[in-house]
């Protein structure tokens, strides 16, 4: 495998938050200790349910928000303080998608100046070459240089996302953060921006972080997912084999929580309890007073990710290393 | 067959842009029926036109029959019996719904005021059994509390309580899990079945999600720009969908586990209900479409027990699938 493209280590950003006007103010601890390396040309998917700090990481990585503790590599290279020249040059290699276009674009803009943006940004050729680039980017969203001329409120909800992505592409980046990129959308165009994205990323031999709640459109997309609970990685493997034996608890609730044509509810993993609250994280494993298998240990003592056999790697009390290694051997 | 709810014909038009265009449903009682469609195609439409819950300026047309008794264009005070009463609605946003000055236990003691004659300390003490029944913990104590004091999970469990204050005979839940994360969606969808099954309640299951709706109803209508295009028992309709939008939903939807597939995905866009083509109003994002397609719209017809598509060319798309299926 070559190297990795982005390398996260032990990144943490916690957050002051204040109970009331008066109230003593707590850190929330948002994302805690996540190491992530991501190889070119590679998919890394991102789950979680809310709160557990999947955008926060995304944001992170991408430079967007300094991490307090850990850091973050591109290309080998140390991420460039902001504002900077390098950290310009490096941006420009780095792209963002977003959940909600039409948030992300300016609604009393053609769409194919906001596609231009970027590239006057960063200057990019003479003016020629950028309107022929725009072009060029729109055809490979497979729309026509006549969307370019709509204001976004005059598109789809999908042409608008298509876009985002083409604005995304428009300074031939290396890297793509993409935060929930078709939550927004119905089923039927869900599929066709799944497609295209998977079609744009083998054609570019595009890196990304792919963020999202739906475990189907990560599946489709990603080579490797990691599953956030609480700001930590509980659970880290190959897509498919991933989703096919998970290992960790909470992985197991959500995996069979995704609900299936085909299958009735039965046998179905229903945890008690609510998504905990980041400013009150439970002692010892985040996960134990929802999870069904917990014991004594998982009160006090914090699981740590460990390999488990092939490439997974599991932060489970439960799931122990050595065991789960010869469960895979037999 | 004893039809809780009819509805036949039933139209919605905005500022004479035709929304909902002719749609025939009937439910029986203790029936969980799902409705699925993309954004706009009418779902929600359909219900808050049934109830008269549209602004007045919406023209509504055709016939809703509760138990035989005609309701759309009934008064205000036949309408206000059955709204909370014997037909409740539960939507996608729940702490919106809420009233967030007001304590949980004022809310949920109006709710029973209106619909069951109760008083004093027999409406408390219901109050407290709903809370229970809906598994909100030391629900005695939270009865006092706010709506923001609660989480999004507990606050659509109250949703879920108040919408039984009046024991109703049909629930419609529109979205009731979208805005939640997936381990509290699985909570609320088994605490709606459980309670469906314990009250006998017939219940509307309005989402985008075909798993969702495949795995908690008996009967799934597809929705298409305001018409009904095919209707079928769940686990058929899964199987082997009849109607090509109702495949191509099907085929868009992400497997799993087993191998990875290219989706199939629908081309094109839902039309704009101000410029509905002529004929079929799928047959622009048709693979099948055939001239005939583009003259009238097809009407929902019967094609086996309980089972019924909109569509001219539905034995050629039975057949396409079959053939694809063979292979």
């Amino acid at each position: 495998m070559s190297a990795p493209l982005v390398e996260v280590s032990a990144i943490a950003r916690s957050y002051a938050m204040r109970s009331g006007m008066f109230g003593r103010s707590t850190a929330v601890h948002a994302v805690d200790g996540v190491s992530l390396a991501i190889p070119k040309g590679e998919t890394l998917g991102l789950v979680g349910e809310s709160g557990s700090g999947k955008s926060t990481t995304g944001r992170i990585v991408l430079g967007l928000e300094p991490p307090d503790t850990g850091e973050v590599r591109f290309g080998g290279q140390p991420m460039a303080a902001p504002g900077t020249q390098a950290w310009r040059a490096q941006r420009s290699r780095m792209q963002m998608i977003f959940q909600d276009p039409l948030g992300a674009l300016d609604r009393r803009l053609p769409v194919a100046a906001q596609i231009r943006e970027p590239l006057d940004i960063h200057s990019v050729g003479t003016p020629a070459e950028r309107e022929e680039r725009v072009r060029e980017l729109l055809r490979a969203v497979e729309l026509t240089p006549a969307h370019g001329t709509r204001y976004p409120g005059a598109l789809s909800g999908g042409q608008r996302q298509r876009i985002v992505l083409a604005r995304a592409l428009a300074t031939k980046p290396d890297f793509l953060v993409c935060d929930e990129p078709v939550s927004a959308l119905d089923v039927s165009i869900q599929a066709q921006v799944v497609n295209l994205l998977c079609d744009l990323q083998a054609q570019l031999s595009l890196t990304l972080l792919f963020i999202s709640h739906d475990l189907r459109v990560v599946r489709q997309i990603s080579s490797v997912v990691a599953v956030m609970y609480l700001g930590r990685i509980v659970e880290i493997g190959s897509a498919d084999d991933l989703f096919a034996r998970p290992e960790h608890p909470y992985t197991q609730a959500l995996v069979s929580a995704s609900p299936a044509p085909g299958r009735r509810s039965a046998g179905r993993i229903v945890l008690s309890g609510d998504p905990p609250n980041p400013a009150a994280r439970p002692q010892g494993c985040a996960f134990h007073p929802r999870c069904p298998r917990a014991i004594a240990r998982c009160r006090s003592e914090v699981p740590t990710l460990s390999g488990v056999g092939g490439d997974r790697q599991v932060a489970c009390h439960l799931v122990a290393g050595p065991q789960a290694a010869t469960r895979d051997a037999a | 067959m004893t039809a809780l709810i009819s509805i036949e014909s039933l139209g919605v038009a905005f500022h004479g842009v035709p929304v909902l265009r002719g749609v025939d449903l009937t439910l029986r009682k203790g029936e969980a029926l799902g409705l699925v469609g993309e954004s706009g195609s009418g779902k929600s439409v359909t219900w808050l036109a049934a109830l008269g819950l549209l602004p007045r300026h919406a023209q509504v047309s055709g016939s809703v029959k509760l138990d035989g008794r005609q309701i759309l264009g009934a008064p205000a005070s036949v309408l206000d019996q059955i709204r909370g009463g014997r037909v409740a609605m539960i939507f996608q946003d729940p702490a919106s719904a809420l009233n967030p000055v007001l304590t949980i236990r004022k809310q949920l003691c109006e709710a029973l005021a209106l619909h069951r004659d109760l008083s004093g300390e027999a409406v408390k003490a219901e109050a407290l059994r709903l809370l229970n029944l809906v598994g909100i913990p030391d629900a005695g104590r939270r009865l006092s509390a706010y709506p923001h004091e609660f989480s999004g999970g507990q606050v659509q469990r109250i949703m879920i309580a108040m919408a039984l204050a009046g024991n109703p005979d049909l629930l419609i839940a529109d979205e009731p899990t979208t805005a939640l994360d997936a381990t509290i969606q699985a909570q609320i969808l088994e605490l709606l079945s459980t309670i469906r099954r314990e009250m006998n309640m017939a219940m509307v299951l309005i989402s985008h999600d075909l798993g969702v709706v495949a795995e908690n109803c008996d009967r799934v209508a597809v929705m298409y720009a305001g018409r009904i295009v095919e209707q079928a028992p769940a686990n058929q309709l899964f199987a082997d969908p009849v109607h090509p939008y109702a495949q191509g939903l099907i085929g868009a939807l992400l497997p799993l586990d087993g191998p990875r597939r290219r989706l199939t995905a629908i081309p094109g866009t839902v039309p704009d209900p101000a410029h509905m083509p002529g004929g079929c109003a799928f047959a622009p994002r048709c693979a099948l479409a055939a001239d005939p397609c583009g003259l009238a719209a097809p009407t929902l017809a019967p094609i086996a027990d309980d089972r019924a598509v909109a569509c001219i060319r539905a034995e050629t798309s039975r057949r396409a699938l079959l053939g694809i299926a063979a292979e």
